[in-house]
């Protein structure tokens, strides 16, 4: 026999639990509606999800296969490591680097974005660098050691 | 698609998962207490209804309080940025599981997930670009990131209640210690979904995923701590606004059209029907007070503040107990005005700041007299003050 709870798919508990988080959820919402800014503000929240999931997710992941394929076994992380890092800042330091919001930036600060690409790309020297440098450190190590 | 990876697993995952349930509160808490810091009827946005901490007098000690809340807030969101995208990197089979729907309460589940993981990263963005003051959004900030983290902590209370179960049962199956003293690779054993029936060839152990996730994290507080923390940090946080002076200025006087007839000889504090000419303040008792001055995007500078403390200028316009004082600026934007407490007057280094590191005041920074009380959120240190009213209790 089939259980109401099986044909649910939850036990009473848990989906009492989703119930209440839509619910607190939808209470959330409602303090947008009338914002003329709702529909854009959804649209950043769906877009959040699905830039990362359909758009960076395998991006990176391409890159890291590619990579994998032409650097076999663990070595590929002397370079995988510092451009997940290089990845990493740009990504979260993007408006400074590619200079968005010049304006407000300005506005804000007294300052302007001329800076942030030319220490990102900084950045990026000393990750690969340093990666470089106990890359062959070890394989000095272990040439001595031979 | 094809997921090869050998290291995803439910026991990777649920490391992952333990490490942002452990940080997350932190950050949920400080935001929410950013909320009530600001004061009553001077939060943004205005209505939320029942969604918001208990309504307190926000003190003025310790004088680091907000330096500390927002710094944790902002700080810690920026440092779990990697933590995050690992956490997703190793569900992210799940995402394209067949059927996308396998019963009604499933359907509710993916509705919560889509609350947890839009919700993060709708606030991992709109915060990263508000202390980067790029607005390409297009809509209000603090609506946005307020509304968006009450939708996510409906996703993540969803999403610990069912999966704690699951990560606790995932977590027994291996020593998180043996694992960090010993390299392995090998997969976890199949299960329904995360790990791969047929692993490429592994690149990395586990404990080297965990160590680069965890030196992930050191790296961003590395270029980010300085904006809060200063001294020698600061240089670090290279990537940052605020990493660029030691005393940042936050909204110029040219973005806030202050005329400079306006604060030349002709300008005059009100206080009631009194007014002060700056040469007036000068000669009234000066103050000094060693005080941070810090901002809800994170970032923070201790100074030295000299002025007229504000129960002096209360006392002066004759009401010496206030209820509140309304200070307003010659600053016509958004955060031309503030209301402070009378626990926000009345503390014994809350001035109207004339100079600062002993120099008057620079326009930047709010010359002729600006507000500058312990642990205030700093946009309500009014700068270019032009009228300060002291209420009656």
């Amino acid at each position: 026999m089939v259980t109401l709870a099986q044909r649910v798919g939850a036990a009473p508990a848990q989906l009492a639990t989703l119930v209440a988080c839509l619910a607190l959820a939808a209470y959330a919402a409602f303090f947008l509606l009338g914002d003329p800014a709702l529909l854009r503000m959804l649209v950043w929240f769906a877009a959040a999800a699905v830039v990362h999931d359909l758009v960076i997710f395998p991006l990176y992941a391409g890159a890291d296969r590619l990579l994998t394929a032409v650097l076999p076994g663990p070595k590929v992380n002397y370079l995988r490591v510092p451009a997940l890092g290089a990845g990493l800042a740009l990504l979260m330091f993007w408006p400074g680097i590619v200079r968005q919001g010049e304006v407000t930036h300005l506005a804000a600060t007294g300052l302007d974005q001329e800076p942030y690409l030319g220490r990102w790309l900084v950045l990026c020297a000393v990750l690969f660098g340093a990666s470089a440098v106990v890359f062959g450190a070890r394989v000095g190590l272990r040439r001595l050691r031979a | 698609m094809k997921f090869r990876s050998p290291l995803r697993g439910p026991w990777l995952t649920s490391v992952l998962g333990v490490a942002l349930l452990a940080a997350l509160p932190l950050v949920i808490v400080t935001g929410l207490l950013d909320y009530v810091a600001y004061g009553p009827g001077q939060s943004i946005p205005g209505d939320v209804g029942l969604l918001h901490l208990p309504a307190i007098d926000w003190p003025t000690r310790p004088s680091w309080l907000f330096r500390l809340t927002q710094g944790v807030h902002v700080g810690l969101g920026l440092v779990l940025v990697p933590v995050v995208l690992a956490k997703l990197w190793s569900v992210i089979p799940r995402l394209f599981a067949w059927p996308p729907v396998k019963s009604p309460a499933h359907a509710l589940e993916r509705a919560t997930l889509l609350m947890l993981v839009g919700g993060i990263l709708f606030e991992i963005v709109t915060g990263l670009m508000n202390i980067q003051y790029d607005y390409a959004f297009g809509f209000s900030f603090y609506t946005a990131h307020y509304i968006g983290a009450w939708v996510f902590i409906a996703g993540l209370v969803a999403h610990v209640v069912l999966k704690l179960p699951v990560a606790r049962r995932a977590l027994r199956t291996r020593s998180l210690r043996a694992e960090l003293r010993v390299p392995t690779t090998a997969p976890e054993p199949v299960d329904d979904g995360l790990v791969a029936t047929d692993p490429a060839p592994p690149t990395m152990s586990r404990r080297g995923a965990l160590a680069l996730v965890g030196g992930g994290a050191l790296f961003v507080a590395t270029i980010t701590a300085g904006q809060t923390l200063g001294g020698p940090l600061r240089d670090l946080a290279v990537l940052l606004p605020r990493g660029r002076e030691d005393f940042p200025i936050n909204r110029t006087a040219a973005a806030a059209a202050i005329e400079p007839t306006a604060t030349g000889a002709a300008w005059r504090l009100a206080l009631g029907d009194r007014s002060f000419s700056r040469v007036d303040l000068l000669r009234l008792p000066q103050h000094t007070a060693r005080l941070p001055i810090a901002c809800v995007e994170g970032w923070s500078t201790v100074q030295d503040w000299t002025g007229v403390r504000l129960r002096d200028l209360a006392a002066l316009a004759g009401v010496p107990s206030p209820g509140s004082a309304f200070v307003e600026s010659l600053d016509a934007g958004p955060f031309g005005r503030a209301t402070l407490s009378a626990g926000q007057v009345l503390d014994p280094d809350a001035l109207l700041a004339l100079q600062v590191n002993g120099a008057d005041l620079s326009p930047d920074h709010g010359y002729p007299a600006r507000v500058i009380v312990p642990a205030l959120p700093g946009v309500h240190c009014t700068k270019w003050v032009r009228s300060i009213t002291f209420r009656d209790a």
